[in-house]
């Protein structure tokens, strides 16, 4: 639904982003991720033609976005981070010009209109001014504008900034409703997010592509471990060797934070469990086990993982490294 | 072309937030004062022929009243249509609004049209409310409607040339007062090229008198429509309008 192929942007001297090629399969919901400043925006920015490429091609539904705008354009809603909307207009009519903009016929923007702000639960806001409106409403509308003439593709930046908890369990159910009909990007700072709402993932660092891939490949191809977390009550120094001993472990530590009171985490060749062989251990040591779980690796340590690896690699080269 | 949306929305603002208002009563004020001061001097002068015939001969409402008045209203326009039109793509520019806009299914065009049109609409409804004055004149003396008419299309294609020479400045910036002072800035120019052209003479004389905003005005309210005053007009609006399409595509680039 989106081929990106060999994108870059440079505003005046400075490159945003370079080099950036990924696609997006119909129907998925992708995450955009990637430290401040890395170029999200500004990928998303061309995506939706609001400004052209300075090399390198875009194609959403198989139009170019820059050669056939137009037919891109009326197959995306588009959020802006900054959720520009016409503070001194009032909701209910702001949406219909959106929708007449849109191209929305006549005979279903009223409907049309109705129902978007019912998805976006914006309903009870219909008649007040915008500018008027809180932080969290005011997103509530973005997207409401993005979603009310049912594109094919939503571009997303930063969906669910400024919401209240509730709100954002809100929003996300509503993105991932989407899902199925509509090929959604969206970009975001909360990793939790993405594994909960994406299929996959495409990480951005410095405006080249890092990662990208379904977040339980980036999860094997950067940890390619399993891990287990332990805490035995039984002398430090015994326990760290004997259980290093047990065949396929690869190292045993303390717990982060924590300053040797018995909590490890024990890292084994991936597809190995060794909780059985712990458990044998404790019990015929007659060390007190307490606890004993075997733990996924997240988005999180992923992205800092690959992120804080570049900045290393960068350290080292002096430059920007591989993509 | 979905140039009715934004046009409505537009025009719509205008009215929903007080710039139609405060501008329409500005002008009707002193649109007004301009009026009585004219007809006042117009009677007392009328008055004054009555006894010495002599002088009467040439005096006549519509060059005495309306030529003046009219002359009257292009100043008045000269300083409230910048204040018209700074908003239009500045505040758009500066909100981040133009974001969205731009990446609706509409060309930069139609974008440009509506919002074009939708100031010359409410410049429209601004004249329209003068034609009060005309209809007073009418009620006292005879007056000759050939010449009015032709004076109002002047006023409306200048103020068609004053917008679209706004609406470019507009998108030249994200700041109001820089579009509106720049808007200002250069139809004031324009305006003033037409006062040397006298003394100046000869080539340079011709060229700046052909380039004066105000001197093309003269002929319609005589009465006269020059097809040279109408391209004049039109050819400027054209040109400011393309260059707006050109700040537009340019700003784009920019990001
Ligand atoms: N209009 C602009 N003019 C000049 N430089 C810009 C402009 N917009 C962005 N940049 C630069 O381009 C780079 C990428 O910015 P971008 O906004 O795409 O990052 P981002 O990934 O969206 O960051 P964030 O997470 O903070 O939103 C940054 O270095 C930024 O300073
Ligand atoms: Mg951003």
């Amino acid at each position: 639904m989106i081929e990106v192929e060999h994108l870059t942007k440079n505003y005046g001297l400075v490159t945003a982003i370079r080099d950036v090629s990924f696609s997006v399969a119909a129907g998925q919901i992708v995450g955009f991720l990637g430290p401040n400043g890395a170029g999200k925006s500004t990928a998303m920015r061309i995506l939706a033609c609001f400004m052209p490429a300075s090399s390198g091609t875009a194609r959403v539904a198989g139009h170019d976005v820059f050669r056939e705008s137009m037919e891109v354009r009326r197959r995306i809603g588009y959020l802006p981070e900054s959720v520009p909307l016409y503070t001194d207009m009032r909701v209910a009519p702001y949406l219909d010009f959106v929708a007449e903009v849109k191209g929305v016929p006549r005979a279903e923007r009223r409907r049309k209109v109705a129902d978007v702000m019912d998805r976006c639960l914006v309903t009870e806001v219909q008649n007040r001014l915008i500018g008027k409106l809180s932080k969290g409403y005011r997103q509530r509308v973005g997207l409401a504008q993005a979603i009310v003439s049912d594109p094919e593709v939503l571009i997303l930046d930063e969906p669910t900034i400024g919401l209240d908890p509730k709100q954002i369990t809100e929003i996300r159910s509503l993105i991932k409703a989407l899902a199925g009909q509509h090929t959604v990007i969206l970009s975001t700072h909360i990793l939790p997010e993405v594994s909960i709402l994406c299929d996959a993932v495409i990480i951005i660092n410095k405006g080249a592509i890092v990662a990208q891939g379904p977040i339980e490949a980036l999860v094997e191809q950067f940890f390619p471990t399993a891990r287990v977390e332990v805490e035995i009550v039984g002398p430090p120094p015994a326990v760290r060797d004997r259980i290093r001993a047990i065949p396929g472990v690869l190292s045993v530590q303390d717990q982060a934070g924590t300053n040797g009171d018995g909590r490890y985490v024990v890292e084994a060749a991936r597809g190995r469990d060794v909780r059985a062989e712990i458990f044998q251990l404790a019990a015929q040591q007659r060390w007190d086990l307490l606890e004993l779980k075997r733990v996924g690796m997240t988005l999180e340590e992923v992205f800092i993982r690959i992120v804080a690896g570049e900045e290393a690699a960068a350290g080292e080269a002096g430059e920007n490294p591989r993509s | 072309m979905r140039i009715w949306p934004i046009f409505k929305k537009e025009l719509r603002l205008y009215f929903t937030s007080p710039v139609a208002w405060v501008v329409f009563t500005i002008f009707l004020l002193i649109g007004g004062y301009f009026f009585y001061s004219i007809f006042a001097f117009f009677t007392l002068a009328s008055m004054q022929s009555a006894m010495n015939p002599a002088m009467g001969r040439d005096l006549n409402v519509t060059d005495s009243v309306m030529r003046p008045l009219f002359s009257n209203i292009s100043v008045i326009l000269l300083l409230l249509l910048p204040l018209v039109t700074m908003r239009l793509f500045a505040e758009e520019r500066r909100s981040g609004t133009i974001e969205l806009l731009l990446t609706y299914p509409v060309r930069d065009g139609a974008v440009l049209a509506g919002k074009y049109l939708s100031a010359l609409a409410l410049y429209a409804i601004m004249i329209g409310l003068t034609v009060l004055y005309p209809g007073i004149v009418m009620y006292f003396a005879r007056l000759e409607w050939g010449p009015v008419l032709t004076g109002y299309l002047g006023l409306l294609l200048m103020g068609a040339t004053f917008i679209a020479v706004g609406v470019f400045a507009s998108s030249l910036t994200e700041n109001q007062i820089v579009a509106s002072i720049t808007t200002f800035g250069v139809l004031l120019i324009f305006w003033i090229l037409g006062w040397s052209a006298d003394y100046a003479g000869g080539t340079t004389g011709k060229v700046l008198q052909f380039l004066s905003i105000l001197e093309h005005n003269e002929s319609f309210a005589k009465g006269v429509l020059d097809t040279k005053d109408i391209l004049y007009y039109l050819n400027f609006t054209v040109l400011a309008l393309f260059l707006t399409l050109r700040s537009l595509e340019a700003r784009r680039w920019k990001g």
